[in-house]
């Protein structure tokens, strides 16, 4: 029993109520939004600390005889994930709070978005603590509802095209989701995930395979994998700069977890790993490529993100501890570096006026901070040591010669070249976008001779200090990733052998044999 | 317990016209295949839930001959999420209308510039930046 676990839920449910009944109020709304955020990152933090000292944490909701009510499970995996989701959305509002009054009006009517984004950020922890398959469901609907109207915020013609792709391949993914339930429920008569894990591998290996395939299907759709991912970069990147981040940064990776989950608790004996090795190969090398087609910033970003999914579910389809342990810490990097990434998108947008690197030239001479702010993230999500990416990915690498057959070799192979290839991308947004010679949006080149003109820039699209403190307190986080990276790894790895030693369905069915 | 075979294929008429619907290019139309094919799956949990009962009440009547309830719970939330489903699809539709005079699902139109860039093999301009530019000439001028 932890009844911290309702709160990560709680809080911003409540927030979203009380920043709709503020809407009039700017300033309170933002108060409201930024202090609950604060507090679910303070839940999440003991959570995590709680996970790691006294084991799996869980709750049954309502104090129902136990075994019949809602089961809310927060162990490593889940904790780790809520404390970098929740930094993430307050880092990425106290971002949006920097946009001026003008920017506002474009890009994010503020008494909508604040409540639609709490509104998302409960439905991401749901989806992390949830006990059961349904709730599963119940927090993606949730956190996509949300995301429906946070990306077509405003109703411009771009969005709403976008925004009609992002629709219809999820209530797709959701139908599939239902009906997987309804297998399931029909095969063993329960939903809560510890059940399941008893009793699925009582069905005969058909049944099995069918309901695994299934979910699969469900969470790969929603984490962009190969087959399924040309949705995401057609409706990423028309959003506004913090929703396409903690989008990018977060929405996917929930579908990582649920499959991580899944994988782990409910098919531990048979891990498929053939099958999502091809999955993940394809997934990293189409993604790439797609990528460095790209003269976008945020699209070739979408496409990057599509391509490093790859490294994740490669751990997930090597299921060895190793494996796992490089996944959840990749998992952990990515959110915050992609999310960043994003972040400085919006910030080029601003300095530059586009996003299109055909017409941006000579930021890193208009903004020398936000050329830092590019380059630090862009490496590391290149995997450049000594960042966290590098990290991340050897441990991958590591996995990968330790399983030893041919195709975890091209695995390993296809990864260390995704991640040259990612370089090229960066650094072709680096030669594009940043070196040059200036280019100011009206069109006049500033004389290298007149000293006024290198003011001008400066005075004209000066960067709000809400954007660069959120930007730059998540590239703290990335560093900490890395300087911490020993610790953390430690806490992963530990967080992949509890995925693997049974002790999750263990501990939430314990009061049911009492 | 026998599943019915009568809602097991509606069930599957109706997710295969929702699937077929779903592939049309206008929203309301997509909306109307999500409407049948969510009916469809409702549909697979009452299949799941074994053959009709009592209500679910106790006291009422005899556990034996209760119905499941938790597949109606289950549908039941469906149901809402549903009619939240196409409010929103519907707003959409009409918003997509006022913006375009008709309801399309469009295709991605940056997609589209860049395989017309890959068709006639052209170059981005920073491509001939990379080159080296100082071939002399500029100094034989001089």
């Amino acid at each position: 029993m932890n009844n911290l676990l309702t709160m990560p839920v709680l809080l911003p449910i409540l927030g979203a109520g009380l920043t709709l009944l503020l809407g009039r109020r700017p300033r309170a709304q933002r108060f409201v939004s930024v202090f609950v955020l604060f507090l679910v990152v303070v839940v999440a933090a003991v959570l995590a600390v709680q996970a790691h000292t006294d084991g799996v944490q869980h709750l049954w909701v309502g104090a129902w005889p136990t075994g019949y009510g809602i089961a809310l499970v927060g162990d490593r995996l889940a904790a780790i994930m809520l404390t970098v989701a929740s930094v993430i959305t307050l880092a990425v509002l106290v971002y949006s709070t920097g946009q001026d009054e003008q920017e506002l009006k474009h890009e994010t009517p503020i008494s909508i978005f604040h409540p639609t984004f709490l509104v998302m950020c409960a439905g991401v922890s749901a989806a992390f603590l949830a006990g059961d398959l349904f709730n599963l469901f119940v927090g993606f609907e949730v956190l996509l509802f949300a995301s429906y109207v946070l990306l077509t915020m405003g109703g411009t013609g771009p969005r709403m095209r976008a925004g009609a792709t992002y629709v219809v391949v999820n209530l797709l993914s959701a139908s599939l989701f239902l009906t997987a339930i309804a297998t399931v429920y029909a095969a063993t008569g329960t939903v809560n995930l510890a059940e399941l894990a008893v009793r699925l591998p009582e069905l005969d290996t058909h049944t099995q395979a069918i309901i695994q395939v299934m979910l699969l299907v469900v969470f790969g759709l929603k984490a962009a994998v190969f087959p399924m991912s040309a949705w995401l970069p057609d409706s990423y990147p028309t959003a506004p700069a913090p929703v396409t981040a903690v989008f990018a940064g977060l929405l996917t990776k929930v579908g990582v977890y649920a499959m991580l989950r899944t994988q782990t608790l409910l098919f531990p004996h048979r891990p498929l790993t053939e099958l999502l090795l091809w999955v993940a190969l394809f997934t990293m090398l189409v993604g790439i490529l797609g990528a460095i087609a790209q003269s976008e910033l945020k699209r070739l970003l979408s496409f990057t993100l599509v391509s490093h999914i790859g490294y994740m579910v490669m751990g997930i389809a090597l299921a060895t501890q190793t494996g796992l342990a490089g996944a959840i810490f990749y998992t952990a990097h990515h959110i915050t570096i992609q999310a960043t990434l994003f972040l400085v998108a919006g910030l080029v947008q601003r300095v530059g006026g586009s996003n299109s690197l055909d017409k941006l030239s000579g930021l890193a001479q208009m903004s020398p901070l936000l050329a830092v702010l590019f380059i630090v993230p862009a490496m590391n999500l290149a995997g450049i040591p000594p960042f966290s990416g590098f990290i991340g990915k050897l441990g991958l690498l590591n996995a990968g010669v330790g399983v030893g057959t041919p195709l975890a070799w091209a695995l390993v192979v296809a990864s260390v070249v995704t991640s040259l290839l990612t370089l090229y991308a960066v650094a072709k947004v680096w030669n594009r976008a940043f070196w040059g010679t200036p280019i100011l949006p009206s069109g006049r080149t500033p004389g290298a001779d007149d000293d006024d003109d290198d003011e001008d820039p400066a005075t004209d699209r000066a960067l709000p200090p809400a954007q660069v403190g959120a930007t730059c307190l998540l590239i703290g986080l990335s560093l900490v990733l890395t300087v911490g990276a020993g610790p953390l790894y430690e806490y992963t790895s530990q967080a992949a052998t509890s995925l693997r030693d049974g002790n999750y369905a263990a501990v939430v069915l314990q009061e049911v044999d009492r | 317990m026998t599943p019915s075979l009568t809602l097991a294929v509606t069930a599957g008429v109706l997710v295969a016209a929702g699937v077929y619907l779903l592939t049309e290019r206008s929203l309301t139309r997509i909306l109307m295949g999500v409407l049948v094919m969510s009916n469809g799956v409702n549909l697979l949990f009452l299949v799941a839930m074994g053959p009709a009962g009592n209500p679910a009440i106790i006291g009422a009547f005899d556990g034996a001959t209760m119905s499941d309830p938790l597949p109606q719970a289950m549908v039941l939330t469906a149901i809402v999420i549903t009619m939240a489903v196409s409010a929103f699809v519907i707003t959409m539709a009409y918003r997509s209308f006022q913006l375009n005079g008709n309801d399309e699902v469009s295709d991605d139109i940056e997609d589209a510039r860049i395989r017309a860039l890959a068709e006639r093999d052209d170059v981005s301009d920073s491509y001939e930046d990379a080159t080296f530019s100082d071939t002399g000439e500029d100094v034989v001028s001089e």
